[in-house]
């Protein structure tokens, strides 16, 4: 199959998930009362006053489908609801605690990806030694390390006991001030970019600063998890036979590893990239919700403790679309490399 | 048989796993035996509440009374420990269960008959996978209200539909075996070929697979709970109990580590728990996964 008629059939196919994501989240919706449904209608907090209004206005005693289309309606017009926990709607909650998060993945995304990949690849290449088996060990106490746990100690470490060496939040007081003064122009709200830009070192040192646990707390699970699958598929490749010829023809165990063996192993990695996505929203949350750290996943967090419904689905929904978009530009690069995928007619 | 001979084989030969069996079997003794270690003050009505000695906010230390100390609010931390160990197996085994009953159902009916009700099933299940698990858990969990049967419903909605798939792929394979063909051929029915000549011949590997989760569901579970979603306050729980430690991280002026018994404790029982089954699935894994099988 061409790659063209591959892409225009996984984008039809797109049509229903997404279909169906929205029902799934407006099926979640009906499970609250109409009160509380009314907040995903609201645009404007003047209107808060006014709730039987708005559940007159959008038909919310109506029957279901009948609401759902309206409710479809809203959000095509990208009216995702009030978001009463932070006093604005709930796009612009979105964008606006959008920055924060992508911070935290900017760092974190890559030191898991190649940080595993690297420790994997180690491990196979030195199957049954010493580095194998600590590796081997260290995957499955971070594999079960919960999370938030781990934060918390490791709060309890640099910020207790090294008296505020690491501490929790975005930025010290002194330097949101700074952030947010007239001097200062925000051109991506990325607090450590914003300070290369704006030439204030204190800044990035001090956004940097505050990075370091969340970071830490992000990666070590993924790590864990990236490395045990790089590592089995690692062995099953240098059991292959490019592998033997290439040893055969003389070359250098380095490169026989780190070209030969290491890049057909790296197939497994990427098919798995939709997981680690995934995963690392879910990491975010706790994360962010362990160190204050006011981004995304900490928005979703305090609005699910105070049953802040247009919120929350708001999210869900944005997590959702995201990930199933995600999961189609992970395909469609597959499909673009390796034209195995595509002889199949398809996925399976 | 032979099967199993071969897993056992193996097993025995892996000191890993067998730390992590001695690991589950303690917690097993722990909470069969919860009522005798830590016995539910007299004339309370529910022992899953852990009980408090006073109001205070501020964690006490280990005491004659309080073994482990109390954490913020004054419950008892032994207490509950002890208890929590019930939860995380219920919860466990209530929701891998749940999962292998929907996808042993879902999956055998999208593989056998494929087609039209396979297309239905599996799309609802890349419905399902559409999301972050634990964003999906957590709208789910507020939509049903605080306890902890939400939880164990917010799980295994966000869990069975991979079963589904596994089984479904399982299920798949072996259709065309000629042994089924055979059955079909003297007349037996569908739901005799699935209930008799299907589902034993793929089951086992996926009932191993599945209760190996369950360190992974229990995990997600007190992740749940240490957010603050899911069950009542004093309910007997390692990740509420987190929760409650999680203002006391820095100790007192003259004591940074005052207060670290209270997120300590229960933060290591979630620990070895969950290592006791990621240390036995992590070489039953290896041997059940049939590519690197018999090498």
């Amino acid at each position: 199959m061409e790659f063209r008629s591959y892409l225009i059939r996984r984008l039809f196919l797109l049509i229903p998930v997404l279909l169906g994501v929205s029902i799934l989240i407006f099926g979640l919706l009906q499970l609250f009362p109409p009160y509380q449904r009314a907040m995903l209608y609201v645009t404007d907090p003047r209107q808060l006053s006014n709730i039987d209004e708005i559940i007159e206005l959008y038909g919310l005693n109506a029957p279901v489908w009948q609401q759902y289309f309206t409710w479809l309606g809203q959000v095509f017009q990208g009216n995702l609801g009030w978001s009463k926990v932070v006093g604005m709607s709930v796009t612009d909650a979105i964008f606006n605690f959008l920055p924060a998060t992508l911070e935290l993945a900017i760092f974190s995304t890559p030191i898991i990806i190649l940080g595993g990949i690297w420790l994997g690849t180690k491990a196979a290449a030195h199957k049954d030694g010493l580095i194998d088996h600590t590796t081997r060990a260290g995957a499955i106490v971070g594999w079960s390390l919960p999370t938030f746990w781990f934060g918390l100690v490791l709060l309890m470490i640099f910020y207790g006991y090294f008296r505020g060496l690491f501490p929790p939040e975005r930025l010290s007081t002194a330097m949101s001030v700074l952030v947010n003064s007239a001097s200062f122009t925000r051109y991506t709200h990325l607090n450590f970019i914003d300070g290369i830009l704006n030439w204030e070192w204190r800044v990035v040192f001090d956004s940097l600063r505050h990075l370091v646990l969340p970071v830490i707390t992000l990666s070590v699970v993924n790590i864990a998890f990236i490395m045990r699958l790089m590592r089995s598929s690692m062995l099953e490749s240098l059991g292959r036979g490019y592998v033997l010829t290439a040893r055969a023809k003389g070359l250098p165990e380095k490169q026989v590893i780190n070209k030969h063996a290491r890049r057909n192993a790296m197939i497994p990695v990427l098919t798995v990239s939709g997981y680690i996505f995934a995963a690392i929203v879910n990491g975010v949350v706790i994360t962010e919700s362990i160190f204050n750290y006011k981004g995304l996943g900490w928005w979703a967090w305090r609005t699910a403790i105070q049953l802040d419904v247009s919120s929350i689905l708001g999210f869900a929904l944005f997590s959702g679309v995201l990930f199933v978009l995600t999961n189609l530009v992970v395909d469609l690069l597959y499909a673009k490399f390796d034209p195995r995928v595509r002889l199949g007619g398809g996925v399976k | 048989m032979k099967n199993l001979r071969f897993l056992l084989f193996h097993f025995k030969k892996n000191p890993l796993s067998v730390i992590g069996l001695v690991i589950i079997v303690i917690f097993a003794i722990i909470a069969a035996l919860a009522p005798v270690i830590a016995p539910t003050p007299e004339g309370q009505f529910n022992p899953y509440m852990i009980p408090r000695d006073g109001y205070g906010s501020t964690p006490q230390p280990p005491s004659d009374t309080h073994i482990f100390g109390t954490t913020q609010g004054q419950y008892d931390i032994f207490y509950g420990v002890i208890w929590g160990t019930r939860t995380a197996f219920q919860v466990g085994l209530v929701v891998i269960g749940a999962v292998l009953v929907i996808g042993i159902i879902l999956g055998s009916l999208a593989g056998y008959f494929g087609g039209i009700i396979d297309e239905i099933i599996m799309r609802i299940t890349d419905i399902f996978l559409a999301f972050p698990p634990l964003i999906l858990a957590m709208a789910v969990t507020i939509a049903l209200g605080a306890s902890i049967e939400s939880i164990i419903i917010a799980i295994t909605v966000v869990s069975w539909p991979s079963y589904a798939r596994v089984i479904r792929g399982d299920i798949l394979a072996i259709r065309e075996e000629d042994y089924i063909e055979a059955s079909r051929g003297v007349g037996a029915s569908h739901l005799r070929i699935i209930l008799k000549h299907i589902l034993p011949n793929s089951i086992y590997p996926i009932f191993i697979m599945a209760s190996l989760d369950i360190g992974s569901v229990v995990l997600t579970a007190a992740a749940l709970s240490f957010l603050g979603l899911g069950v009542p306050e004093g309910y007997a729980d390692w990740g509420q109990m987190i929760n409650f430690a999680r203002n006391w991280i820095v100790g007192t002026p003259t004591n940074t580590f005052a207060y670290w018994h209270a997120i300590t404790i229960p933060g290591l029982f979630i620990f070895f728990f969950v290592m006791g089954w990621n240390l036995l699935g992590d070489s039953l894994r290896d041997i059940l996964d049939p590519r690197l099988a018999r090498r």
